[in-house]
């Protein structure tokens, strides 16, 4: 189906079951164990063996020696991959650093070798007796050390590296109220509660791998170019995820080496990244450097925006497009954008919820309220001020929908922003030092082509299969019912299958895509059953309603479980889309509202009250989409006051590689949390209306917080994390 | 994790006997920190001797109006006592404030004074680190050093001990029972269980090898009002960046002790004299010998700070 015009109205339209705060589906399976996640398939295929990884010891160099004499005549052990074993390897599309390292290392536990034997503690055991000499190579650890040497960089998603229009730097000069601030954002890590996990098995010339990955399409494609074998051999299954956040978008080492380590012992084999491998083995959202200059008026009104963000990467890898939402977000007649790439020798930076936006909202968001401080103006106010319904880079391209002010004006009302005291420093609850602050909310809502299979069974059931995803996300309810609201059966009557490689290609789950695509693609799929059964009925498919287990026209009325006879009837289709999101800007737009206390004494900082208010199109399920936004935002809150993967400049690694020391928000940094969505339909997005919501609930919360620090304590804090020891200084004692 | 060997120890006296006689042997109670270690092959005991069959779970009155507190009475049960969070409210607020609920119940009195450093340099076996591996240098020195130690540091050393309970427990003065292997007893006053890093960080207390601890006494209730005050980047499950433990009697005087900061809780009597004079006159002696990193230097205002907001909760 190829989706070309602003939608009409279709079967979705009648909400009997989409847009209904559904339960999980698949809920009753995680909160009772059963849900089969990757590493514990026990079932699937007998004979399972145990891999363990071996990372490399050091951020940049070669491999002069390994020795695995000692290694191998542990007991258990029934073989050992390096990459001198391993036969030829190629390297996935999507994959900058090799997966299997050696001789040359690319980065810190960059996966060297894979042990197996019959027990995960054989195997593990027997990993601590390879030994590996290495020759230490000067590795670029340091991205503000490298800020003058890098690239122009051609990214393959996020826009251009440079956009322009007007003259910037005139119109900044010239501007009556300038502001010119440098922020920092740190690396990142997806610290998911499931680690890449994966067993794989080979009957033949055939690889099957159990694994959790976000992408099924894509993984099966780079595990095949990887391994040099026709993408038809590789078959991945993945029907729930503990977790990904970006960080299961790719084929990972724990695929590949399980793959190696089955051929290699000739016997199925199974392998989970240990926790202490899981920051610097695998991607993390890298840290940037961003400038922002912002000219206005003395009214508020915006005459000049510049963003400029450097990042860095492994040679091959990818910038963080931190400067995506400035050329989007606010009006000005004046602008630019630049983005700049250094070669660095840390792990691998890629995708981590809401890429771009998530740090490019923490940097630009303060500026705005940088700006307010020297305008005087209220933040809400100076937002709207500053709104604007087309793209500001390209004028004649409208926004599809846009609710920011909205957005804005709801969330002031709801979280009692007019007793904010503007005045930073002067509210005091006890030992607590208070402050309220904003923040827009932006991400931008992406199409993709996503596919289906829906059957119809004799007894009435309906069945979808597709290779979308259930990263924690909902995908299955939500699938199933736009199902049951297409055919016209109850839910209780819809099956999902999801996440094989034998299934339809979906658009899979990232970007906040997932949700309006794969449903879309379903929607195309029920399409066409509907036409199948309403002719094998007999019945004009335009007029046939499918409503109650049945298909009317007229008075004359089927049971459902009659039209498919004496065999399933099957249909599939994709959703395929036009030049709507060329010819319309389609984004998300929200307000995220903070309160934050801060103790006098000590300078800890403790989130009181946190409220996001999110347009982001039909919302298909709100129970699902809150349980999405809430998430986000604390892990914005993770991202405004503690995540910091620590780089060790002399080593090259991220030194807090684990969870004691990679800190991301507990229940207790949570206090009260609260978000609502605005009515919306978007018709340009799809035929569902619908669009992202998941990473729009990152975007813009870590910068809510600093403003709320700001205006609790006077201090602003341009480094994050905000952490105590940043504020400190600035504190007078009581 | 290597192989080992294991056994259950039916008396303390058996159990250090065993412990001094085989090669390479821990003593293992909750193991909430041992099997970690042993997991990641920082700790390569070859044998194992579990202590949690001895009947030293029980927390009793002793003749002197102290408590004598099992070693293997867990944290959990140690925090709930209702003797202790009367009398000794110092020491319910800081296992309290340590942790998570689910190792409070596995983790042991004695078990809680011998965990060893969270420095992360310590738990990554690829880099230098002189209390894993003697001689091999100290990454944290010039590296990631924002969580150690600023006082009684060495040139091979600046990791911190990571408890609350023993925090308290020095303010308490409190006193540490062993058993030896030659079956003789002793009490060792906390203040010299644990040794600052000198040039040999890898040797933590002054244990003797195979000797066990059995309880840990608290003399008699000192009233005062008792403070525990733990500053941290997130509100739970996170080790102290600073964390203070005040006993404050209405006249003005009191006990000061602070974790976070040294390589043992760190308490200096004579700083004490100082408490008439405020946090300022107090940590200036606590600190008089700092060595702080770029890294950590915020924690000499931070204790001070933290001490004085202490102190006026205490009423001093």
């Amino acid at each position: 189906m190829r989706f070309e015009h602003s939608a009409t109205f279709n079967p979705i339209d009648q909400l009997k079951v989409i847009g209904h705060p559904t339960s999980r589906i698949e809920g009753p399976l995680k909160t009772t164990g059963t849900a089969p996640y990757a590493y514990e398939r026990h079932d699937v295929v007998a004979n399972q063996a145990y891999g363990y990884v071996v990372g490399a010891a050091i951020g940049k160099g070669r491999i002069a020696a390994i020795d695995l004499d000692a290694a191998k005549a542990a007991p258990g052990v029934l073989t050992i991959v390096t990459a001198d074993s391993a036969g030829k390897l190629g390297k996935g599309a999507r994959n900058a650093a090799p997966l299997l390292g050696g001789p040359e290392i690319a980065h810190y536990h960059q996966a060297v070798a894979v042990v197996v034997a019959g027990t995960f503690e054989q195997a593990r055991a027997a990993a601590q007796l390879v030994r590996i000499d290495y020759v230490k190579g000067d590795g670029k650890f340091d991205l503000a050390a490298e800020r003058d040497s890098v690239s122009i960089p051609d990214p393959t998603i996020g826009g251009p590296a440079d956009t322009a229009v007007g003259d910037f730097a005139s119109a900044f000069v010239a501007a009556p109220v300038q502001l010119d601030a440098t922020y920092t954002t740190p690396d990142q890590g997806h610290a998911m509660m499931e680690p890449h996990a994966s067993i794989a098995a080979w009957d033949g010339d055939k690889l099957t791998i159990w694994t959790s990955n976000q992408m099924i399409a894509w993984g099966a494609e780079d595990m095949a170019k990887t391994l040099g074998i026709p993408k038809e051999n590789v078959r991945l299954v993945s029907p729930h995820i503990g977790g990904g956040f970006g960080g299961k978008l790719f084929l990972r080492a724990d695929v590949l080496l399980a793959a190696l380590g089955a051929r290699a012992a000739g016997r199925p084999v199974k392998v989970a990244l240990q926790r202490p491998l899981m920051f610097n083995n695998t991607t993390h959202r890298p840290a940037t450097i961003q400038r922002i200059r912002i000219g206005a008026e003395r009214d508020g009104r915006i005459t000049a925006i510049g963003h400029e963000s450097w990042s860095g990467n492994v040679s091959e890898g990818e910038p963080d497009m931190a400067v995506s939402q400035t050329r989007l977000l606010y009006a000005g007649a004046n602008r630019m954008t630049a983005t700049r790439l250094a070669t660095l020798d840390l792990p691998e930076g890629n995708a981590m919820r809401a890429p771009g936006e998530a740090s490019g909202m923490m940097a630009l968001e303060i500026a705005i309220d940088e700006l307010v401080d020297k305008l005087g103006i209220d933040p809400v106010a100076l937002r709207i001020a500053n709104d604007t319904q087309v793209d500001p880079e390209h004028p004649k391209r409208r926004f599809s929908q846009r609710q920011l002010v909205q957005c804005l004006n709801e969330g002031a009302a709801r979280f009692g922003w007019s007793k904010r005291n503007a005045k930073p420093g002067q509210v005091r609850d006890g030992r607590w030092l208070v402050g309220m602050g904003v923040a827009a909310a932006f991400r931008n809502n992406l199409v993709t082509k996503s596919a289906a299979r829906v059957r119809l069974d004799q007894q009435g059931r309906v069945t979808v299969e597709t290779d979308m995803t259930d990263i924690g996300t909902g995908s299955y309810t939500i699938i199933a019912q736009t199902a049951a609201e297409m055919m016209g059966v109850p839910l209780e009557k819809v099956g999902v299958r999801l996440g094989d490689s034998d299934f339809p290609v979906s658009c899979g789950s990232g970007g906040q895509w997932g949700g309006n695509n794969s449903t879309a693609g379903v929607y195309a799929a029920c399409t066409k059953l509907r036409e199948t059964i309403a002719q094998k009925l007999g019945f004009n498919s335009e007029e046939a309603v499918f409503a109650d287990g049945a298909v009317r026209s007229g008075n004359r009325s089927v049971p459902l479980a009659h039209a498919a006879g004496a065999g399933d009837l099957v249909a599939e289709d994709a959703i395929e889309y036009g030049d709507l999101a060329k010819t319309y800007q389609q984004s998300t737009f929200g307000a995220h509202f903070v309160e934050v206390g801060v103790d006098a004494d000590t300078a800890e900082i403790r989130v009181r009250r946190m409220l996001a208010v999110c347009a982001a199109g039909r919302i298909l399920n709100p129970k699902a989409a809150r349980s999405q936004v809430i998430g986000a935002m604390t892990m914005g809150v993770g991202a405004a006051l503690m995540e910091d993967l620590v780089v060790d400049k002399r080593h090259g690694l991220f030194v807090n590689h684990d969870l004691a020391g990679y800190e991301v928000p507990v229940h207790a940094d949570i206090p009260h949390q609260d978000m609502i969505f605005l009515d919306e339909t978007d018709p340009i997005s799809s035929p569902m209306k619908a669009k992202g919501v998941a990473e729009l609930g990152i975007c813009g919360v870590a910068a809510a917080v600093a403003n709320a620090v700001h205006n609790a304590t006077g201090v602003r804090v341009r480094e994050y994390p905000i952490t105590l020891d940043k504020l400190l200084e600035w504190l007078d004692v009581d | 994790m290597r192989s080992f060997s294991y056994e259950r120890a039916t008396s303390p006296g058996a159990a250090a006997a065993a412990a001094a006689t085989t090669a390479n042997a821990k003593f293992i109670a909750g193991g909430t920190n041992l099997l970690d270690l042993m997991k990641l092959e920082i700790e390569t005991p070859a044998h194992l001797i579990d202590v949690n069959d001895l009947a030293l779970d029980r927390i009793d009155e002793t003749a002197d109006g102290g408590l004598r507190i099992g070693a293997l009475v867990r944290n959990t049960d140690l925090a709930a006592d209702r003797r202790v969070r009367r009398d000794y409210g110092v020491l319910s607020r800081a296992l309290l404030a340590g942790a998570s609920g689910q190792l409070r119940n596995k983790a042991t009195t004695a078990g809680n004074l011998l965990q060893r450093t969270r420095c992360p340099y310590f738990y990554d076996t690829n880099l230098p680190c002189n209390k894993r591996k003697p001689g091999s240098g100290c990454a944290a020195i010039g590296g990631f050093s924002r969580q150690h130690a600023v006082v009684g540091v060495s040139d091979a050393c600046i990791a911190t001990h990571p408890s609350d309970m023993a925090v308290a427990m020095r303010a308490l003065d409190a006193v540490v029972e062993t058993v030896r292997p030659d079956g003789t007893t002793r009490n060792i006053p906390i203040a010299e269980l644990h040794r600052l890093p000198s040039d040999s960080p890898e040797i933590e207390t002054t244990l003797q090898p195979g000797e066990l601890i059995t309880a840990v006494t608290l003399p008699k209730p000192i009233g005062g009002t008792q403070v525990y005050r733990k500053v941290r980047d997130r509100a739970s499950y996170a080790f102290a960046l600073v964390s203070v433990a005040a006993i404050v009697q209405r006249d003005g005087s009191g006990r000061v002790a602070l974790g976070g900061v040294a390589h043992k809780p760190w308490r200096v009597e004579a700083a004490e004299a100082e408490l008439p004079g405020g946090a300022k006159a107090v940590t200036a002696r606590l600190f008089a010998d700092a060595k702080q990193t770029r890294d950590n230097a915020y924690k000499l205002p931070l204790a001070e700070r933290t001490l004085a907001a202490v102190l006026r909760e205490g009423g001093a």
